[in-house]
C-alpha cells in the first residue's frame, strides 16, 4: 500500500511505476540491506575523497607539530611511506587519526590506500567473474546440446578446484616472471590476483546463467524476435540477457565480497601485494605483530574488511528478496 | 547400491586426471628452470648439467612427461624436498595428524551447532531467534577467518591469559593433564574454523527446511493428528537432509582451507602451515605435493556427497 493515495500528478494519474522502481520500493523496506547499501557508499565516498583530501589534512598536521614534510608535493601515494618518528606506535591523535604504526607511518593514510586496493581488487575480480560466467552460461543455456555438456563439465572441473591453495600455487610460480613483464610489482600482482580470483569463481553465475537461459529460450518473445530475424547473438544479449539480469546481480554483489575476502587472505599470508603496498589484510598481519601494546593497527583494518564484506552481504541479500519477487510476478 | 558406489567413483578418476593435468600444466609452464641453483654452483660445469637433464628427462615431449611425474606420484615417489632433503611424502605425512585433530573436531562441532540452529531458526521463521540467528550468520560469512583469530587472541591469549598463544605439537593424549593442554590449545583455531562453517551450515539448514515446510506432506501429515515436533524432525527434517549432507561433504575442502588460515595464525604444525613455509622458501616439490593433496582432498569430498546423496535418496540411485 506504500505510496497509494498520495502523490498525483497533474493529470490526475497515479504516477507510473516502472519495474526498476518496483524493485526500490521492495527493497527499501530491507532495513538491514538498505543500512549496507549506506554503509557501503560511505567508505568508498570516503576512499575516494581520503585519496584526495586526506594528504592535504595530514601534511598540515605535521606542519603544525612542529615536523613539517621535506617533500614538495606529497600524495596519498607517497604519504603511505612517510616515516614520522615522533609518531612511532602512537594510539589515535589529532596528527594521526587512527594512530601511527611502528615506522611511524599513518595508520589512517595506509587504511585509505588499503581501501582503494581492496575495492579495486573486489571491483574487478567480480567483473571478470561475472562477464566469463555470464558469458559460457549464456552459451551453454541458449545453444544447449553438445555444447552445454562440454561446458557444463568445463564449470565441473572448475568447481572441484582447490581454491586458495590453487591461488597460492600460481602465484608462487608465476609471481617473478609477471612482474618483470610488467615492470611493476604493485600492477602485476593485481593483475595475476584479479585473474586469478576472477578466472575461480565465475562457475556460480554460469550456472544461475545458464538456468534463466534454459526456461528463457523457450519464451513467446524469443520465438517473436527470432521471426522477425534477429540473430542469434541479438536474441541472446538484446532480449534473453535483461531478463536474466537479477539473478546475475545478486551474484555479482556476493562475488565482490568474496573476491575481497580472497585478496585479504592473500596478503595476510603474504602471498598478495609486495610487503611495501599497504592493503587491508597486510595492515592486520603487520599490526597483528603489536597486539599487545597497539592492538588499534591490527583492529581498524580488519574491521574495516569486515564491515565491507557484512555491506556487500547484506546489500546482496536485499537485491535477492528485491530482484526475486519481480522474477516471480 | 554397490553399483551407484562404484559408477561414482569410476565418474571421479577423469576428474583427478584433468585436475593432475592442470597442476602439471600450472608447473611446466611456470617460468624458471628446476635446475638453476644448480648453474649458480661453479663446482658443476655446464656438461654435468645437461647430463642431469636428460638423466630426470627435464627435455622430454611434455606427454611422456606427465606420464612419469603421474607414476610416480601414485607410487608414493613425490620427490625430495629442497629445504630439508627428506622425501616430501614424509613430510606431508607428519603434518596430517596436526590438521585432521584441528579441523575434525572442528567440523564435528560445526555440524552439531548448525543443523539444530537451522531447524529452529526455520520452524520459528522471523522470530527473534530466527533474526539473530540470521545476523550471527551473516556476520560468520563476513568475517575474513585470520580477523576472527586475531580477536580470540587478543581476548583469551593476550588479555586473559586462557589459551597459549603458540601451539605445541609435541602434546600428545597420555595423561589427563595432556588431554586438557591439548583442548585448550585447540580451542581458538578450533573457534574460528566454527565461527566460519556453521555461518554457511545454518543458513543452507534454514533455507533447506523452509523449502520443505511449506509442502502439501507437511499438512497431511498434520492432518492425520501427527504431534508438530513429529513431523518437523521425522518428516521435514529428512527431506531436508540430502542439500545438508551434500553441503557437509562438498565444505569439507572450505575448512582445510580455512585451516591454511589458522595454522599459520596459531602456528599449528600442519598442512597448511607447511604450504605457506613451502611456498617462502621456494620448496617446490612440497608447493606441487600440498597442492595436489587439497586437489585429491576436494574430488574426494564431492564424491562422499555423491555417495550419501545415493544413500539418503533411493530416487537418485536410478538416474
Amino acid at each position: 500500500m506504500t505510496g497509494a493515495g498520495g502523490s498525483r500528478s497533474a493529470n490526475g494519474l497515479l504516477p507510473a511505476r516502472t519495474l526498476w522502481g518496483d524493485t526500490w520500493r521492495r527493497f527499501r523496506r530491507h532495513r538491514l540491506a538498505l543500512s549496507g547499501a549506506l554503509i557501503l557508499l560511505l567508505l568508498v565516498v570516503s576512499v575516494v575523497a581520503g585519496t584526495f583530501l586526506y594528504p592535504l589534512y595530514l601534511v598540515r598536521q605535521l606542519a603544525d607539530a612542529g615536523i613539517p614534510i621535506t617533500e614538495t608535493n606529497p600524495t596519498l601515494t607517497s604519504l603511505v611511506d612517510h616515516l614520522d618518528y615522533l609518531g612511532i606506535l602512537s594510539p589515535p591523535s589529532r596528527v594521526h587519526p587512527l594512530g601511527a604504526d611502528d615506522l611511524g607511518r599513518d595508520l589512517l593514510a595506509r587504511a585509505i590506500y588499503g581501501g582503494r586496493v581492496s575495492l579495486t581488487v573486489g571491483l574487478v575480480a567480480m567483473l571478470i567473474a561475472t562477464s566469463l560466467g555470464a558469458f559460457i552460461g549464456a552459451l551453454a543455456g541458449y545453444f544447449g546440446g553438445l555444447l552445454d555438456n562440454i561446458l557444463m563439465r568445463i564449470t565441473d572441473l572448475f568447481l572441484s578446484l582447490p581454491g586458495v591453495p590453487l591461488i597460492l600455487l600460481v602465484v608462487y610460480l608465476f609471481r617473478d616472471y609477471v612482474i618483470q613483464a610488467v615492470g611493476s610489482p604493485e600492477i602485476g600482482i593485481f593483475l595475476i590476483l584479479v585473474s586469478l580470483i576472477g578466472g575461480l569463481s565465475w562457475m556460480e553465475t554460469a550456472r544461475i546463467v545458464r538456468a534463466a537461459f534454459l526456461s528463457l529460450r523457450e519464451k513467446e518473445f524469443v520465438e517473436a524476435a527470432l521471426a522477425l530475424g534477429a540473430d542469434d547473438s541479438a536474441v541472446m544479449f538484446r532480449h534473453i540477457f535483461p531478463n536474466a539480469l537479477g539473478p546475475i546481480i545478486v551474484a555479482a554483489t556476493l562475488g565482490v565480497g568474496n573476491a575481497i575476502i580472497t585478496e585479504s587472505v592473500l596478503s595476510f599470508l603474504g602471498v598478495g601485494f609486495p610487503p611495501d603496498t599497504p592493503t587491508w589484510g597486510r595492515l592486520v598481519t603487520d599490526g597483528s605483530q603489536y597486539l599487545q601494546v597497539a592492538s588499534w593497527l591490527a583492529l581498524v583494518p580488519g574491521t574495516l574488511i569486515f564491515l565491507t564484506v557484512l555491506s556487500i552481504n547484506f546489500l546482496g541479500d536485499g537485491l535477492r528478496d528485491a530482484l526475486e519477487a519481480q522474477q516471480a510476478a | 547400491m554397490s553399483n551407484y558406489i562404484l559408477r561414482r567413483v569410476l565418474l571421479s578418476v577423469p576428474t583427478l586426471l584433468a585436475i593432475s593435468a592442470i597442476i602439471f600444466a600450472i608447473l611446466a609452464l611456470a617460468p624458471g628452470d628446476p635446475l638453476s641453483q644448480l648453474a649458480l654452483n661453479p663446482g658443476i660445469p655446464e656438461s654435468t648439467r645437461q647430463l642431469i637433464r636428460t638423466q630426470f628427462g627435464l627435455d622430454d615431449p611434455w606427454p611422456v612427461r606427465y606420464w612419469k611425474w603421474l607414476t610416480s606420484l601414485l607410487r608414493g615417489d613425490w620427490g625430495f624436498s629442497f629445504s630439508s632433503r627428506s622425501p616430501v611424502i614424509d613430510i606431508v605425512m607428519q603434518r596430517v595428524p596436526q590438521t585432521l585433530q584441528v579441523v575434525g573436531f572442528a567440523y564435528l562441532l560445526a555440524v552439531v551447532l548448525a543443523i539444530p540452529i537451522g531447524i529452529l531458526a526455520a520452524v520459528r521463521q522471523y522470530s527473534w531467534f530466527d533474526q539473530l540467528a540470521t545476523v550471527f550468520s551473516f556476520v560468520g560469512f563476513s568475517v575474513p577467518s585470520f580477523f576472527t583469530g586475531l580477536l580470540l587472541m587478543l581476548v583469551f591469549a593476550v588479555r586473559l591469559k586462557w589459551f597459549p598463544i603458540v601451539y605445541d605439537s609435541l602434546l600428545g593424549f597420555g595423561s589427563g593433564a595432556e588431554v586438557m593442554a591439548q583442548l585448550r590449545q585447540m580451542a581458538m583455531p578450533v573457534t574460528v574454523l566454527v565461527v566460519q562453517q556453521t555461518a554457511a551450515l545454518t543458513r543452507f539448514t534454514r533455507s533447506a527446511m523452509l523449502d520443505n515446510l511449506g509442502q502439501n506432506y507437511v499438512r497431511t501429515a498434520r492432518a492425520k493428528g501427527l504431534p508438530y515436533q513429529r513431523v518437523v524432525l521425522r518428516h521435514v527434517f529428512s527431506n531436508s537432509l540430502t542439500p545438508i549432507v551434500t553441503l557437509v561433504a562438498i565444505s569439507i575442502p572450505t575448512i582445510f582451507g580455512g585451516a591454511i588460515i589458522t595454522e599459520n595464525l596459531f602456528r599449528v604444525n600442519g598442512l597448511g602451515a607447511l604450504l605457506i613455509t613451502s611456498i617462502n622458501n621456494s620448496d617446490t616439490p612440497v608447493v606441487m605435493a600440498l597442492s595436489f593433496v587439497f586437489a585429491v582432498l576436494m574430488v574426494f569430498s564431492n564424491l562422499v556427497a555423491d555417495v550419501m546423496y545415493g544413500v539418503l535418496d533411493p530416487r537418485v540411485r536410478y538416474d
